[in-house]
């Protein structure tokens, strides 16, 4: 067979005979009951619906954008777009509606697939700020019925239509798929970025096919594997480890019911690899060290004992050390009493790889995972790479490194500001519409700077330090990294978010943002009284919970790096508020501007600071909140 | 308000000259109403004005003193609660009315019971008909389950749910009945802000989506005068006035009687 290179071609050979025809492609979890699709009724679907848009008048270089969480019909509406040489533009389904229209906008997409009614509904809100808008078709028909949009279509009419088309036009879906080109944009992945608004990032299907067979190169992926579609459709993440390797190694995703059953849906399928972004890993340790916490004090203790127990084995593991015999045997009745159940617990049994990417992972978190013998491993990648620069092999995982270039995917390191550029065959096409900002970040022999310091350690693995502009010194010189700091404090379960504050400044201050699940929860067993998240977090008695916390965490880190004041923040970070990303990175430029006070008192000295907090709630709507915050001093 | 398609012009209940007494309380009496098919119909009135004993006979949970209820034109003034509800008369409580112990799933299966055929031998067998049963009752509940977004409590024991989410599987208990005339008792009372608008919403996409007849007793006046159709006042149990939510609301005997209390 000839070398598939763009993504149409590998959807037909997965749908042939010769393919995968028969083999199960994706299933959903529909009316409590799991329904399964195979490659060829995928083909299937997408053809129909791709044979609509056409009669629709979709056809090379329109953009279709998908709005909603995991469901079938939104992939097939993203391949139904590409298969016609049409680009997929899919949209961060949370955003709310003036975000999302930014990016509809800027894309100029012509068809919207959502997913449901609160979708419609958002993008009818903004509709009149999208003039090249034609069809807005949806999934999920519950409150639509009666709509009379001349715009709105539901998924299966398209397909109908499709159906006629194809039948009068016998062949236009193959020559469509013929036409399409390696260098063809396949999809543009808006980034929202730590600064500015989103860029979109054209990517290639050769960008993706080519990337993806890097990632299959490094990693043991196999077509009877089953993932979890369970990411934003919105991260490059999920498209290139999820459809990308679903589509090129001919295994199956799963779609989760909703979003609220997510925990039980991963259990119920057991996924056999399953990548996160950090903040699932913390999530999920979170829940368990609640749970934990809830049991009696045997279970309580035995939990403990053999965390330590599995921690400290995973240390010796990662620096080369041998285990003793006693901690060995403490680890194997660990496995048994303790690990094997809480693998069971996540879902997690099956699983022979999982990986975490997308921002930076806290080294306990990570110890802990591989510690009860989850095969947890970093991956290192952004969307200007097609998400990809470099995976850990197994056996070598560690928090340190990102582990080394995978195949075909070059590195040099600038001698300068030790920025890390990279070039692969999965660097983007630019930005689009933004030929300035693309100049900025590709050089001329086509390097793309990441804006991450790094550099290559001995053995060759990659090791990322943090954005090369967030490193700064303290006033007496002493290197500052605030993701380091961030990262051990949000080791804590009570500790959900972190802005750690010290460039240019004498000693490092922080701002935390409590774990409302957590800190509710301890605050129930202390038979403390509390209302909501500002309650709670204006707690004395939970300012000391967290002061001990710092204590514990600041015992780990070098003297002149310790938190030395810090405050509680009677909000979370909210992608809503613009002070995080949709991916959970901080923005620390508007956070520091916006929580300007709060660092002035840091080190003026104060005790209290009086804060006007700007809110904005899920549906758009903005207030302000006073807050009366006070700065406690660690110890 | 919800001028769906289902209304046409036929009358779905009929209630003529009903009166109730308790010893010497009078609850009700000589009521008359008229449902048509397919619309919202709330009754509303001061406390101890005779609502819930009206519900409580055109579901069969009373026998009127006098006066009779036609169903469908169908007399069911003699008919048990039971075949009441095979006719397709369904309703919930004003207190929860659910089995604690048992799951949302299995709550919802019991909603069904009407519609089982099989007998208690095959059903022990788990054979045949009886599995086939199963099977169908099983799909309608989850797509009630779908409907009101009760997928991530499907396992969950009901004693264990909040208040708000118990109210909800009560209404979908009653939805697995597949009733065309829905009797909600007091379905938002005790509710917060949110939980009743997500009641609100769940009523007004019943009456939408299935078409069913909705006769509602309700004290918050705001959501009844908001989704309503129809509205009937109860004072001292007669009725007082009725009309479109506009109508009554300006009625002088009804602000005296209810509204002019100052509580609403």
């Amino acid at each position: 067979m000839a070398e598939l290179v763009t993504i149409p071609a590998y959807l037909l050979r997965n749908g042939s005979d010769g393919g995968y025809a028969n083999a199960p492609a994706i299933r959903e979890k529909d009316l409590g009951i799991w329904r399964t699709y195979t490659w060829s009724d995928y083909l299937d679907n997408v053809r129909d619906f791709s044979l609509g848009l056409a009669s629709l008048g979709f056809g090379a270089n329109d953009k279709l954008s998908v709005i909603g969480n995991n469901r079938p019909r939104l992939y097939w509406g993203q391949f139904a777009a590409m298969c016609l040489g049409g680009q997929a533009v899919p949209v961060y389904h949370e955003a709310i509606a003036t975000e999302m229209s930014f990016v509809l906008a800027h894309s100029e997409v012509s068809v919207i697939v959502a997913v449901d009614q609160e979708q419609v509904d958002k993008v009818l809100e903004i509709r009149d700020q999208l003039p090249n808008l034609k069809w807005l078709i949806y999934d999920y028909p519950r409150g639509l019925l009666r709509y009379d949009e001349d715009i709105l279509k539901s998924f299966e009419e398209v397909q109908a239509l499709g159906r006629d088309f194809g039948a009068k036009n016998q062949g236009y879906f193959e020559d469509a798929v013929a036409k399409v080109q390696p260098d063809d944009v396949a999809l543009i992945n808006y980034t929202s970025g730590t600064t500015g608004s989103p860029k979109g990032v054209l990517l290639s299907h050769a960008n993706f096919v080519r990337t993806t067979q890097a990632y299959l190169d490094a990693e043991d992926v196999r077509m009877s594997d089953d993932f979890l579609a369970y990411l934003p459709l919105a991260w490059v993440g999920e498209t290139l480890y999820g459809t990308c390797v679903s589509l090129m190694s001919g295994c199956a995703t799963n779609c989760p019911e909703s979003p609220e059953t997510l925990q039980r849906d991963l259990r119920e399928i057991g996924p056999t690899g399953m990548i996160g972004a950090p903040r699932v890993w913390e999530g999920m340790l979170s829940t368990l060290q609640v749970r934990a916490s809830d049991s009696s004090p045997l279970k309580q203790w035995v939990f403990n004992y053999f965390q330590d127990v599995a921690m400290e084995v995973e240390a010796a593991r990662a620096e080369g050390r041998p285990v003793s015999g006693g901690l060995g045997l403490k680890h194997a009745i660990g496995e048994f009493m303790v690990y094997g159940p809480l693998r069971d617990q996540l879902g997690l049994r099956r699983a022979r790889w999982c990986l975490t990417g997308g921002a930076p992972l806290g080294p306990d978190v990570f110890r802990f995972f591989r510690g009860i013998g989850i095969n947890l491993k970093q991956v290192y990648g952004m969307t200007e790479m097609t998400g990809l620069v470099s995976v850990q092999p197994d056996g070598l995982a560690n928090s340190d490194t990102v582990g080394p270039p995978c195949k075909g995917i070059e590195i040099k390191v600038d001698e300068g500001n030790s920025e890390l550029l990279v070039r692969s065959a999965g660097i983007f096409k630019g930005y689009f519409k933004e030929e300035e900002k693309t100049k900025e970040v590709l050089t001329d022999d086509g390097w793309y700077r990441t804006g991450d310091a790094g550099l290559l350690n001995e053995n060759g693995h990659l090791v990322v330090i943090d954005r090369a502009k967030d490193v700064g010194k303290l006033s007496d010189g002493t290197p500052f990294a605030p993701q380091f700091i961030e990262l051990k404090l949000k080791y804590s379960p009570y500790i959900n978010e972190v802005v750690a504050f010290g460039d240019g400044h004498p000693y490092v201050t922080a701002m935390i943002a409590i774990d409302f699940e957590a800190v509710g929860n301890w605050a129930d067993k202390s038979n403390l009284p509390y209302t909501n998240y500002v309650d709670l977090s204006s707690k004395d008695v939970v300012r000391d919970l967290i002061a001990e916390e710092v204590r514990k965490i600041n015992i780990g880190i070098p003297e002149i790096s310790r938190v030395k004041r810090f405050l509680l923040l009677t909000k979370d970070l909210d992608a809503d508020d613009n002070e995080v990303t949709r991916t959970r990175k901080l923005r620390r430029s508007f956070i520091a501007e916006k929580y300007g006070p709060v660092v002035e008192a840091f080190y003026g000295g104060a005790q209290n600071v009086d804060l006007k907090l700007d809110v904005t709630f899920e549906d758009g709507s903005r207030s302000q909140v006073d807050s009366h915050l006070t700065i406690q001093d660690a110890a | 308000m919800s001028e769906s398609g289902m209304t046409d012009g036929s009358v779905k209940l009929s209630v003529s000259d009903i009166s109730k007494s308790f010893g010497g309380v009078q609850a009700v009496r000589g009521v008359s109403i008229e449902v048509p098919k397919g619309v919202i119909f709330s009754i509303i009135g001061p406390n101890g004005a005779g609502k819930t004993s009206l519900l409580n006979m055109i579901s069969g949970f009373y026998h009127p003193d006098e006066g009779s209820i036609r169903f469908e034109n169908t007399d069911i003034t003699e008919t048990t609660p039971a075949n009441r509800a095979a006719m397709g008369i369904a309703r919930t409580f004003q207190n929860i009315a659910l089995f604690r112990g048992l799951t949302v799933l299995e709550n919802l299966m019991l909603g069904r019971h009407v519609h089982m055929k099989s007998g208690v031998v095959s059903s022990m067998l788990y054979w045949g008909r009886a599995q086939r049963e199963e099977v169908e009752h099983r799909a309608r509940v989850e797509e009630i389950i779908d409907f009101l977004k009760l997928s991530d409590l499907r396992k969950q024991p009901t004693g264990a749910l909040a208040y708000g989410l118990q109210k909800r599987v009560e209404l979908g208990r009653a939805l697995a009945v597949d009733p065309t005339l829905l009797l909600l008792d007091e379905p938002m009372a005790g509710m917060n802000q949110e939980e009743k608008e997500d009641m609100v919403r769940y009523v007004l996409d019943v009456n939408d989506e299935f078409g069913t007849t909705i006769v509602l007793i309700e004290h918050d006046m705001g959501v009844v005068m908001d989704i309503s159709d129809h509205v009937v006042v109860l004072d001292q149990g007669a009725k007082i006035a009725e009309g479109t939510p506009d109508h009554v609301r300006a009625d002088p005997g009804v602000i005296e009687a209810y509204l002019g209390t100052g509580n609403h």
